[in-house]
């Protein structure tokens, strides 16, 4: 019997490659880290920056110094208009309510979709998908106006209320599909057990809903924390301002001068998100992965 | 019976909905109606709306310079950056899809600045490496090179921008990852018994499979580049200098809209952007068949 080789699947992918696999390896390992390198070596070098006196701030391209110091984190805590513990707090506050908000309305209308028939509701459902296209522009000056006309200038309503009314479309779009994966069994056992739709939202569609709800969360935390034209609309006195302002209004009153205390203050205002990212990485990886969330 | 077992879960229905529907209507609707009545008014908060019909678009169009150059950098950044960054993403998709080693460091590692993009603390400190002393001249000084500075510079301004939205390309290529995943090792095996090489392989098999993520990131990637403002803002002081040169369509329709009050032209500004959105959304989905692969169809 004369012997036909069957290919293997590695000698067939790898084509006889003359070079090793161990070299190519390694080569692709190198592009990785260097890639690595050139883009976090900037942040890195500002945290090790924001730890070096203000002297040695500008002129070291390195990370390492002599004399580590906390002078720019006590310097710039203070150097604003106000502590920045108030914009800390402020952030936090505006923060948490929006993620109250966002799990709120986003799981009820979620649920609405995902489970129960109603007149509209394709309709409806396209008109969702829509508004997570629509560029928030041409609702930015209407909305300015109306907040204006309810006298909510300079309070925390205009960036909460819309989260508590569910204008953030792409986490209702998460919520819908993930509740869709969840076996409709459960609900007909809820059913039979005498729970109305209210109930069974609530006893079983959201404790198994909690990956999505996190993710939700997550999310919301970061584009919450990070927003800056909200505040810059809404918030003029310095008493109600984000981090994210009083970082910007850092930037007008020290000017070039002060990058040390900057860079304190930008670490600590990236530090949350790090802290976040290391915490639940998994479910933001996850949750891009799946819903296209960015 | 079933009619009426309907109509309560109907009503049930709307009462979940009722957040989501009341903010529709007063947040999104009613605001988009009322902003296009603005469009074709003089109106600043003070006085009553002034109907002036077109004049807020023939300005736009024929007598604001700004807006020109807004218009043309916007265009600029988004035809430039898109690109850019659909293709790094899916070059590195690519390279960690080979059954790496540390795969999920490597990917939380280039999934994190996304996260942090669109800080005031990035774009802080953005402002300063590439300033003129920054960290970017100090290297380039290693090699000799001297230069000026980046941001201050309206040759160069721009693409400090693009590198920032660049910078931030993470979680496209967790969607380009997910989706490479999902290609089947089969098709790669039989176009290889066939005779195609690696390269080969990567352009009639992957890339027709991934067609779907790359219209979903296109779509995305391009109506959220038409959004930039934070970086623009905080990198030229809320100016969009020098020279114009970062001033992005958002933050001109900032400083029309709420420096200036100019609540008219600033909601004409928005609809204009609002229809060159819609018929490029359009564009895509009807071009979307020709070349978007969505399995074999029934």
């Amino acid at each position: 019997m004369t012997s036909v080789s069957i290919p293997t699947r590695r000698a067939l992918l790898g084509r006889r490659r003359t070079t090793n696999p161990f070299v190519i390896g390694l080569i692709r390992h190198a592009f990785l880290i260097a890639v690595l390198v050139v883009m976090l070596y900037p942040v890195v070098w500002m945290v090790a920056a924001s730890f070096r006196p203000s002297a040695e701030v500008m002129n070291s391209l390195g990370l390492f110094s002599r004399h580590y110091t906390l002078d720019n984190y006590k310097h710039g805590w203070s150097a604003g208009q106000l502590d920045f513990s108030r914009y800390f707090l402020n952030s936090i506050a505006i923060t948490a309510l929006s993620i109250a908000g966002n799990l709120f309305a986003c799981s009820l209308t979620a649920y609405a979709f995902a489970r129960l028939e109603f007149p509209l509701k394709r309709v409806l459902f396209g008109l969702l998908l829509a508004t997570m296209l629509l560029p928030y522009h041409v609702t930015l000056v209407p909305q300015y106006i109306l907040f204006n006309e309810l006298a909510w200038m300079n309070t925390y309503l205009p960036l909460v209320v819309p989260k508590w009314l569910g204008v953030e479309a792409f986490f209702i779009f998460l919520m819908v599909q993930f509740i869709r994966t969840l076996p409709r069994e459960l609900d007909d056992a809820a059913r039979i057990d005498g729970c109305g739709h209210w109930r069974t939202f609530i006893r079983i569609i959201m404790p198994l809903s909690l990956p999505a709800l996190g993710t939700t969360a997550l999310f919301t935390f970061i584009n919450s924390w990070n927003d800056f034209l909200g505040p810059l609309l809404y918030l003029n006195r310095p008493e109600l301002w984000t981090v994210s302002l009083g970082l910007n209004s850092f930037l007008d009153v020290t000017g070039e001068s002060a990058y040390g205390s900057l860079f304190a203050m930008s670490t600590l205002a990236l530090a949350p998100i790090v802290g976040f990212f290391l915490g639940a990485q998994k479910l933001l990886i996850e949750g891009v992965a799946t819903t296209g969330l960015k | 019976m079933k009619s009426s077992r309907t109509g309560r879960e109907g009503l049930t229905a709307y009462l979940f909905l009722s957040p989501w529907l009341i903010g529709i209507v007063l947040l999104t609707l009613g605001p988009m109606l009322y902003s296009a009545y603005l469009a074709f008014t003089s109106y600043d908060l003070l006085s009553p709306p002034r109907w002036i019909g077109l004049d807020n678009f023939r300005r736009m169009f024929t007598a604001d310079p700004r807006y020109l150059s807004s218009v043309r950098v916007t265009l600029v950044y988004v035809v430039v950056s898109v690109p850019l960054l659909l293709v790094l993403s899916m070059v590195l998709a690519l390279l960690l899809n080979k059954g790496i080693r540390f795969l999920s460091g490597y990917r939380a590692l280039f999934y994190l600045p996304s996260l942090m993009g669109a800080s005031v603390a990035i774009a802080v400190l953005w402002r300063q490496i590439f300033g003129g002393t920054g960290l970017v001249n100090q290297v380039l000084s290693l090699f000799g090179i001297t230069r000026g500075s980046w941001v201050g510079s309206p040759g160069t301004a721009l693409w400090t921008i693009v590198t920032l939205n660049l910078w931030a390309f993470g979680a496209t290529m967790i969607i380009f990852l997910a989706g490479l995943r999902q290609v089947p090792v089969e098709l790669h095996e039989a176009a290889a018994v066939d005779g195609a090489g690696p390269i080969r392989r990567f352009f009639s098999v992957t890339l027709p499979l991934m067609t779907p993520l790359i219209f979903f990131n296109l779509l995305l990637d391009t109506i959220h580049a038409f959004q930039a403002f934070t970086g623009a803002f905080v990198v030229s002081r809320g100016s969009g200098g020098p020279a114009d040169s970062t001033l992005f369509y958002t933050l001109y329709l900032y400083q029309q809209g709420f420096a200036e009050l100019k609540m008219g032209y600033a909601s004409a500004m928005a609809w204009t952007l609002v229809i060159v959105l819609a018929a490029f959304t359009g564009f895509l989905f009807l071009t979307a068949k020709r070349w978007v692969y969505y399995g074999d169809e029934r």
